[in-house]
């Protein structure tokens, strides 16, 4: 194997190379010849009746045209990718979803025209003399407001604000009605899943173009998933066929979630190019993106842990309030239900559990997938629920973890899953370990002298990754099916180009990748070189999201790569005038068992695109094959996290002294990259636990809309993790055994974040048992007072 | 419309600008040097930092027109002409103190920035001095390491501590 390259290699990253030089290829670095620009109008209200007189501005210098909703009429509205049933067998209530607003708008930042000019300027310019009035109606902001009789409807064609109310499993709810009242005790916390804004680095951006010569449309975007961008937009809303429409995702600066979903935007700049005959740009300003990226989270929930006489856990009922925002993104109801509902019974043995999530219409921005989408929310809730039913009964909070730990695989959850492997007992040593939690005692000592309250938060995580088998989601609501794809091109003189249906967008695909086909075939990983984000030269995939890339992009790679092994080892053996069966491949060596005879990887590749000397009666010439790769379960990373804190009981200031993590994620193929990812996931995860909240007023208006008022996790507020991923239990069902690393870190640390905050105070006297994320000073400091 | 007049990376360049023109559009869209990032509208993210007359700069928050007659260093003066990286860069790639690459161009100016005022900072200083830079992928941990490493200090022992 080679030594730097192959599987289980820190190999340094190629793409650091051009990110590290400013040549880099980001959307918003595309500037193609004759382009225009386009400067979106957006409601600053979140609610009103909605008219645009664009006359005057239409004569403003270099505007080309100005666009409003009337210009859609016949133009599909941006489609949902999931149809969730509820618990009564009812769909869904899914309202239209415009392109630009007409009539009314629902949310601030919605797009009420758009004006196109020669340059951003003159768009900039032209904008400030549209004519906008919005006559305000009142919003609906709180979930549970927006339930109540008579309050205003965001939808007037719908019969309620609410999306749908989902049981899971409805079939277990009496079971666990019972179970709650038979109970020893029983836990119940109320909490608040706090509404964040993604915030990738990199604002969204399109750039749409036509060639009126042959008809065709290509859109550069800032994707995660270009070929779904392109079958949503192409087939639901232009009615443009896959063949005549391109999506490019070059260089994409970060997604967590924000990137994967259709945009308006997208559709706009694609529509307007061919209505124009030239291309337009938009570059979303930060503070656009701030009222238009899809947001996060934004649950409330009563969880209700029950446990009989020896502790064990024995029924989950949780009901949780879900924000839908203004309209459905592209997979908002899968977050809540089937992404959080089937989490629900962590790493522990629970006998029944039912979860009940009604979506709720709010004017707000839309919420939908980030880092983790629905599986941070279910951690959260479990991992706090078990931490206070600890303290309730005076057991420590790892015992009992420890006690109702799943401790045989495969397990079949009472929701619906089953998990093929883990070892949950061995992750949780592992922390113990690393933690150094036996020093626990003494380091609070020495916080105590420098007058601050020192807390141990610990939690575990499961998630559910490798995002999906199709048939499984099918049956769930999901209207596109989940495998992935990959082409592998090996070229004549043996270098090797794979093309991916995956997408990086800081993943490190471009290295991780080639590490896993060069170890397969035992080539320096310098041969082989990634393709990706274009749908002009890549196979029909699903992108990535969802911790997926390898597991299901790597699989498909893996599948292809076998294929042309395959292949390759008949020519191999047709060069030898050997048997195929005898044929062996190592360090890139064909050779014939039990003899010296052998030919080189080159010559084998060499012969299949210079048949000379050649089976052609049995093979066709060239050496390239494909695969499309549907999963046959998710995968289950799972692991355990602590942290501890100092809190200032002066100021209720916290600071993360320390965070240790150990995941479990199967086999690994670049642990540097594996590593990269945790840390970023845990720097989200204490993002969420201490600073971030997106803030809504009573009128909808949005309160955190720049980096001034929406408190970013900076570098002084983090230190350096301790992490650890040498428990391995590897996937059971794709090929490399790996079960994806992406969300671990945003998922499984605002748990420990706030149980080691309540110790904390605990530590110091205060009868506090939980505070709602973010644990921001003033709201530390108003729980220490009572 | 006007014209500005400036050094950037060692060579002598001048265009047209409006008065509203940033450095940062100038150096994007008037030079082509995309290396450049904007990642906001308020002076927060740090992605767009360039160093002018030897100090780091937001690039997002001055007008090209200031920038007259000035020296100015971008992301794509780092490298030597052959393109090897300097040693923050390469302290970068070898610390892996990079994901998607957005914030990196500013990280570096800014990293730049910091050991030539501070030659061997403290954890504590690189973390302070980073204030007006945002990363959203790697948590900061390997940036720091990285910074560490490119003071010529022991960036693995340091982040074990």
């Amino acid at each position: 194997m080679p030594a730097d390259g192959g599987i289980g290699a820190s190999t340094k990253r190629r793409e650091d190379i051009r990110f590290l030089s400013g040549t880099g290829n980001y959307t918003d670095d595309i500037n193609l010849h004759g382009q225009a620009y386009v400067h979106f109008l957006r409601s600053d209200v979140a609610h009103g009746v909605l008219s645009v007189d664009a006359s005057d501005a239409a004569a403003m210098p270099g505007v080309l045209r100005i666009f409003t909703g009337d210009d859609f009429a016949d133009v599909g509205g941006l489609p949902c990718g999931w149809q969730v049933t509820d618990r009564h067998g009812e769909v869904m209530q899914e309202p239209a979803h415009p392109v630009i607003a007409t009539g009314k708008v629902r949310h601030v930042g919605e797009i009420v025209a758009a004006v196109v000019a020669e340059t951003r300027e003159q768009a900039r310019d032209a904008a400030e003399a549209v004519d906008v009035e919005i006559e305000e109606l009142p919003a609906v902001v709180d979930m549970k407001a927006a339930l109540a009789d008579g309050a205003t409807k965001v939808h007037d064609d719908l019969t309620s604000n609410l999306c749908f109310d989902w049981g899971f499993v409805e079939d277990n709810k009496d079971a666990v009605d019972q179970a709650i009242k038979d109970a020893a005790h029983v836990t119940t916390l109320d909490l608040v899943n706090n509404r964040l804004i993604p915030n990738a680095m990199e604002p969204r951006v399109a750039v749409g173009d036509f060639n009126r010569g042959t008809g065709d449309s290509t859109l550069y975007t800032t994707s995660q998933n270009p070929h779904v961008i392109r079958l949503l937009m192409g087939a639901f809303v232009l009615g443009i066929p896959e063949h005549k429409l391109r999506v490019v995702a070059p260089d994409v600066g970060g997604g967590f979630g924000s990137k994967i979903f259709h945009y308006a935007e997208e559709a706009f700049c694609t529509f307007a190019a061919k209505a124009l005959n030239r291309p337009v740009k938009w570059t979303s300003t930060r503070s656009e993106a701030f009222m238009s990226d899809a947001h996060g989270r934004d649950h409330v929930t009563r969880i209700e842990l029950a446990l009989d006489g020896d502790n064990n856990f024995t029924a989950i009922r949780t009901e949780t309030h879900a924000n839908m925002g203004a309209y459905l993104s592209t997979f908002a109801p899968s977050v809540p239900t089937w992404l959080h509902g089937t989490l629900m019974a962590g790493n522990y043995k629970t006998p029944v559990i039912y979860v009940n999530v009604k979506a709720v219409f709010t004017n707000t921005v839309p919420v939908d997938a980030y880092r983790g989408a629905g599986r941070p929310e279910a951690t959260f809730q479990l991992e706090r629920v078990i931490d206070k039913a600890a303290r309730e009964l005076g057991v420590d909070p790892i015992a009992l973890r420890r006690q109702n730990f799943i401790t045989e695989f495969p397990y079949a959850t009472p929701v619906a899953v089953e998990y093929d492997t883990g070892d949950y007992v061995a992750t949780m040593d592992k922390l113990e370990e690393i933690a150094d939690l036996r020093g626990f005692a003494a380091r609070r000592k020495a916080s105590e002298k420098k007058g601050l309250l020192r807390g141990l938060g610990i939690n575990c995580y499961i998630e559910a990754c490798g995002i999906a088998p199709s048939h499984l989601v099918g049956q769930l609501g999901a209207r596109a099916g989940l495998y992935e794809s990959a082409t592998v091109r090996v070229n004549a003189t043996g270098g090797i180009t794979v093309m991916t249906g995956s997408h990086s967008h800081g993943q490190g695909h471009e290295t991780a990748f080639p590490q896993v086909v060069a170890d397969m075939i035992g080539i320096d990983a310098s041969m082989v070189e990634i393709e990706h984000g274009d749908t002009a030269n890549t196979p029909m995939g699903m992108g990535t999201y969802g911790s997926r890339s390898l597991a299901v992009g790597g699989s498909a790679m893996v599948r292809a790569t076998e294929k042309i092994i395959n292949k390759a080892k008949k020519i191999a053996a047709h060069l030898m005038e050997a048997a195929e069966a005898d044929i062996e491949l190592k360090d890139g060596q064909f050779s014939v068992a039990g003899t010296d005879k052998s030919v080189a990887w080159g010559d084998v590749t060499l012969a299949a695109y210079v048949p000379h000397n050649y089976p052609l009666e049995e093979i066709e010439p060239g050496l390239e094959e494909t695969a499309f790769y549907d999963p046959a379960n998710f995968t289950f990373p799972a692991g355990a996290y602590a942290c501890e804190v100092e809190v200032d009981p002066e100021t209720g200031k916290v600071r993360i002294a320390s965070f240790a993590a150990t995941d479990d994620f199967g086999n690994i193929v670049n642990p540097m990259i594996v590593d990269g990812q945790v840390h970023g996931g845990i720097g989200q995860g204490i993002g969420q636990a201490l600073l971030e909240a997106c803030a809504y007023d009573e009128n909808g208006q949005l309160l955190t809309g720049s980096y001034m008022d929406y408190a970013m996790p900076r570098a002084d507020d983090v230190p350096f993790y301790k992490v650890d991923h040498s428990c391995q239990t590897p996937c059971t069902h794709n090929p490399l055994g790996v079960k994806g690393c992406g969300e671990a870190g945003a998922i499984g640390s605002p748990p420990s974040v706030v149980n080691a905050v309540v110790d904390a105070l605990q530590s110091g006297g205060h009868d506090v048992t939980h505070i709602d994320m973010p644990l921001s000073p003033s709201r530390v400091w108003a729980a220490m007072q009572g | 419309m006007s014209q500005v007049s400036m050094t950037v990376n060692g060579k002598g360049v001048s265009g047209e600008i409006e008065g509203r023109t940033l450095l940062a559009d100038f150096l994007r869209e008037g030079l082509g040097l995309t290396g450049t990032h904007v990642g906001c509208d308020t002076g927060q993210c740090g992605a767009c930092v360039v160093h002018v007359d030897g100090r780091a700069v937001k690039a997002c928050n001055m007008f090209a027109a200031e920038a007259e007659g000035a020296e100015v260093t971008t992301i794509e003066g780092m490298a030597a002409p052959d393109g090897t990286l300097s040693v923050i860069q390469q302290a970068f790639q070898d610390h892996h103190g990079l994901q998607c690459g957005f914030c990196t161009p500013g990280m570096v100016m800014s990293a730049a920035a910091l050991l030539s005022e501070n030659p061997k900072p403290s954890e504590a200083e690189i973390r302070d001095y980073l204030e007006g830079n945002i990363c959203r992928c790697t948590g900061y941990h390997n940036i720091v390491k990285a910074i560490l490493a490119a003071s010529g200090q022991d960036a693995n022992a340091i982040a074990a501590e």
